[in-house]
């Protein structure tokens, strides 16, 4: 079924240990994840870049993993929602999504949070107006966005408070 | 010994009425949810939809030898092979003649709307069965197209239901109160030419899905799906795919946002098990968002001609008349339901008397509708929301004024409505004052009126009175078709003791983000007198499983009510069963007994005490100690039905309680409008929202930030539009303009508690939200207006429409509104 031409061996980190695999030269990375890996936390909700459902971190940038083919991830250093809570316990960022309802149906979710993290690791004091600029590449239809900033807020707010980092 | 107080006793610890944790959190903030796309069987194949690319055409041929000749296509189904498959096509809820309409789970001879489906293909691989679909050769024969309700009922018309003779999917008239006698002997009478609400869609995240096999060996066909109301779609599926719903095996656990939209999915899953049948392979389907806004399902757009309004001098409003036309699309998919569930509200939040509605639903090129948040009643409570801002605008009222004269009052609860709804319990003027003191309307004023001629802005002020009417009657379906044998409405819960005394719980519903794990944990905890998160509520739902009735599901703002009532009914039974269990045990009477923290005592013996467990033994292992009377009637496994009081509608009359409970929303908004750009930018807002009694504070709360945010998506920026070929024109994200958090503004939200007089709890259904924001900015939007500008008459105001608005006075664009007054009215 698949030419020979189109397979490619590629090797990268997910979540801090390294993965081996054979990818097909087509693959979008989320679909790499999600049904080869069977990471299912990392969603798809749009075929065009625009909902963030599929975010998730490469190389400490955020980005879209339907907008990315699976080779290339060669090389790079991933992070799913996966990788964020240790052992059971919530990161900062999770537990205020939790605490101020910032998720309802959770299909945004992991990618929201993923962005949510990333924003956090830049400034530990961002504006309301930063807020919602980390989210504008992310759509909820649940939750109005507003306990998603009240959220991100708290995670910040919590972060400085603890001194530690928010992930 | 410690001399302190003891605490509070463990059995009037209640949570109802806090926000506990939610159960679903952990899972869903760590990636560990399970969505339709989640789900994975052996041999699975993927399956790609083939769409129409045109508005209406006839099928001349399919081939699908290219297609197949790929290495690892399993199989294509076409339209005709679905057919040849079938029993019957898909039942229908209107009466002949659109009855008579044939639609089955692909498209036969004809495609009637942009993204009908005509085949599907079955592959290894995503991939290759989105290659193969391209791949399959549809030679089309293109006909005239038909994309406006009001044409579509011509009988010039094209048709595109030939067996049913026209377009008219439903049409009569819904006559209370004497209208012409009120507008003619009314002070005033206000003519509006033309209203119109859009489509849009509330798009949930998460696309449709299912995962559908055709098991050989057991003869079941298993369908795990995002589908939000299984037992409605086994119930039109079964008879046409020939399977009885013993047979039929729906499940879901989590749901990634439904609205509504995700009733409409049943098509496909009965096209997916044909396929899993034809493949002898599971099919699994992830619908891509192109084909979501396609084929998914889209909200009810709605035309209104000619209304006449009758009104005093003193600004009561007597009541109105107008011609409605509904476009329900391409098929009916829970149409013609929408031609009868907005008498749910027909006078809207006023005491209007004479309400005439001649209605038509007409069948067009375009996807067909299916139920979206607020679904029906939105559209209607849109009208009267414009009528009242109209009103004032053209006599000069003060629409606050005008609302609050013609609201019904907090005293005439229950209210009988002129069609035998009735409203529960409600303050509308209260919310109303307390949304205008949260925008500090004063201040607004005061700012409008300073801002002269020429600052090149404008203000604009806008109320939305809305009712989220919730746990509807089915009866009314019989308002619709005599025939339909549906009354009433209910849901079933199950709660057992399970082997070593912990607590179980499953329902019939299918929850989609409104947390019901964690409420109905909390019910059922409040009457075991133990801590919710010891109850452990079954996520999601499973046929084979839980426990349901046919109006099972998660939607139409009924949970708190049928749903938690459902399970305070399952608890009482399970705590009466528990209590004579310890009372035997401990040789006690029965009302000695008291519950706390998973144990059963004798009341102020605290040394006589039996723990849930050994309540458990007595029943699962250790059954001899029972009489043989107990033995055969207790059994820790207690199934509940909550049923409302209902009685059948009268279909002459069109008369009947249509409704249990109505949560009102008082919306106000300020706008600021670009006069130069039409641009409206929200510059406060806020809404309140009664809906009885909350069982948890903070899931309502999110429920109104998410029906809040959306109605103003849709005020503004969601449309789908489609061009007279029947081409949609918004068919992703990029042209669909999803609200996203930059565009959203602040929102106060307030709240007042009239508890419902006719619920298990209090509670009222909530959610959906009756489209407040949209008729607040609307209203925002013609205050902004002056008298000689034209009215705000669609429900979508973009950017350029709200320009051609403003300048409208300029322009000599129609004002479409006339005034007659002096009790000569000629409405008649």
């Amino acid at each position: 079924m698949v030419d020979e031409g189109t397979v490619q061996a590629i090797e990268f980190t997910l979540n801090g240990e390294k993965v081996r695999a054979t990818v097909e030269s087509r693959q979008l990375l989320v679909h790499f994840i999600r049904d080869t890996l069977g990471l299912k936390g990392t969603h798809v909700g749009c075929d065009t870049g625009s909902c963030g459902a599929c975010s998730l971190i490469y190389d400490g940038k955020l980005i879209k993993s339907c907008m990315m083919l699976a080779p290339q991830a060669d090389g790079a250093e991933i992070e799913t929602i996966e990788g964020l809570a240790r052992d059971g316990e919530l990161t900062p960022v999770q537990q205020a999504f939790h605490e101020e309802h910032g998720l309802q149906c959770g299909y945004c979710t992991p990618g929201v949070v993923m962005a949510a993290t990333f924003l956090l690791r830049r400034t530990l004091n961002p504006s309301e107006e930063e807020i919602r600029r980390s989210v504008r590449g992310n759509i909820c239809r649940c939750t109005g966005y507003i306990n998603i900033i009240r959220s991100i807020e708290a995670a910040a707010g919590a972060t400085r408070a603890g001194g530690e980092e928010a992930a | 010994m410690s001399t302190t107080p003891t605490e509070t006793p463990v059995e009037t610890r209640s949570t109802i009425g806090q926000s506990v944790p939610r159960v679903e959190d952990r899972r869903l903030l760590q990636g560990q949810g399970e969505f339709v796309d989640d789900v994975w069987m052996h041999r699975t194949g993927h399956a790609h939809f083939v769409r129409s690319p045109h508005g209406h055409a006839r099928i001349v041929s399919i081939d699908a030898r290219r297609a197949l000749s790929l290495d690892g296509v399993y199989t294509v189904l076409t339209g005709d092979e679905a057919k040849e498959m079938c029993q019957a096509p898909f039942f229908q809820i209107a009466p002949p003649p659109a009855g008579k309409l044939e639609e089955w789970p692909l498209a036969v001879e004809k495609v009637r709307y942009h993204g009908d489906a005509v085949a599907v293909v079955l592959a290894e691989t995503r991939e290759l069965a989105r290659d193969a679909a391209e791949l399959v050769d549809v030679e089309y024969e293109p006909l005239p197209a038909v994309v406006d309700t009001v044409k579509a009922a011509d009988p010039d018309a094209p048709v595109l239901h030939e067996v049913v003779g026209s377009n008219i999917a439903w049409q009569g008239t819904y006559d209370w109160g004497d209208i012409d006698f009120a507008l003619q002997n009314a002070d005033h009478v206000v003519e509006i030419d033309r209203l119109h609400f859009h489509r849009f869609s509330s798009t949930p995240l998460e696309c449709n899905g299912a995962v559908v096999h055709w098991d050989p060996g057991t003869n079941i066909v298993r369908i795990s799906s995002n589908n939000q109301m299984p037992m409605f779609a086994s119930m039109v599926i079964g008879p046409t795919i020939g399977v009885a719903s013993n047979r039929l095996s729906f499940s879901s656990q989590d749901i990634g946002g439904a609205f509504g939209i995700k009733i409409g999915s049943y098509p496909q899953i009965a096209a997916l098990a044909l396929l899993s049948r034809k493949a002898g392979r599971p099919a699994k389907w992830t619908e891509y968002r192109t084909d979501h806004m396609l084929s998914a399902g889209q909200g009810n757009e709605r035309t209104f001609l000619d209304t006449k309004v009758a009104v005093q001098s003193d600004g009561t409003i007597l009541g109105f008349k107008t011609r409605a036309f509904d476009d329900a699309g391409a098929y009916l998919h829970y149409e013609p339901l929408g031609a009868v569930i907005w008498t749910q509200v027909s006078p809207g939040c006023y005491r209007m008397k004479h309400v005439h509605v001649e209605y038509t639903e007409t069948l067009t090129n375009k996807c067909p509708t299916i139920p979206n948040r607020g679904y029906s009643r939105l559209q209607h409570l849109w009208l009267t929301e414009r009528i009242i801002d109209i009103v004032a605008h053209e006599l000069g009222f003060d629409p606050v004024e005008l609302r609050k004269k013609n609201y019904v009052q907090p005293e005439d609860y229950p209210y009988e409505t002129p069609n035998g709804c009735v409203y529960d319990s409600g303050d509308l003027p209260r919310s109303l004052d307390i949304a205008l003191e949260m925008i500090d309307v004063e201040k607004w004023r005061a700012t409008q009126r300073e801002l002269g001629h020429g600052s090149g802005k404008r203000i604009g002020i806008g109320i939305g009175s809305t009712l989220d009417s919730g746990t509807n009657n089915f009866g009314q379906a019989r308002l619709v078709n005599p025939e339909l044998p549906f009354s009433g409405n209910g849901e079933a819960c199950y709660a057992k003791l399970d082997l070593y005394g912990e607590v179980n719980v499953n329902l019939g519903t299918t929850p989609q983000g409104q947390g019901h794990e964690t409420t109905a944990a909390q019910v059922v905890a409040d009457i075991l007198s133990m801590p919710p998160d010891q109850v452990h509520v079954t996520a999601g739902f499973n046929q084979q499983q839980n426990t349901y009735v046919a109006f099972s599901g998660t939607y139409a703002s009924q949970f708190a009510v049928t749903g938690l009532g459902a399970a305070k009914g399952a608890a009482e039974k399970l705590r009466a069963e528990i209590i004579e269990l310890a009372a035997y045990a401990l040789q006690a009477d029965a009302q000695d007994i008291e519950l706390g923290d998973g144990m059963c005592s004798v009341r102020g013996d605290a040394e006589r005490a039996i723990p849930f467990i050994g309540i458990a033994n007595m029943i699962y292992s250790n059954n001899a100690v029972l009489t043989p009377e107990m033995r055969e009637r207790l059994s820790l496994n207690c199934r509940y039905v909550y049923t409302p009081p209902f009685q059948v509608p009268d279909p002459e009359s069109k008369r009947g309680n249509l409704t249990l409970t109505y949560a009102s929303q008082i919306h106000a908004a300020v706008v600021e409008i670009d006069e130069e750009t039409g641009e409206v930018e929200i510059l406060d807002y806020a809404a309140i929202d009664d809906c009885g009694k909350r069982i948890h504070p903070q899931i309502v709360e999110g429920q109104v930030h998410g029906a809040t945010v959306l109605g103003i998506g849709a005020a503004l920026y969601e449309a789908f539009e489609y061009d007279e070929s029947g081409q949609l024109q918004q068919a992703s994200f990029y042209d669909y303009h999803a609200i996203t958090a930059l565009d959203t503004p602040d929102i106060r939200v307030g709240d007042i508690e009239s508890p419902s007089p006719f619920t298990p709890n209090g509670a009222k259904g909530m959610g959906e939200g009756g489209g407040a924001p949209l008729h607040a900015i609307c209203s925002a939007i013609q205050d902004a207006l002056s008298r000689e500008d034209a009215i705000v008459s669609d429900s979508h105001n973009p950017w350029e429409r709200v320009w051609r608005l403003v300048h409208s006075g300029e322009t000599g664009e129609p004002r479409g509104v006339r005034v007659t007054s002096g009790g000569k009215g000629d409405g008649a």
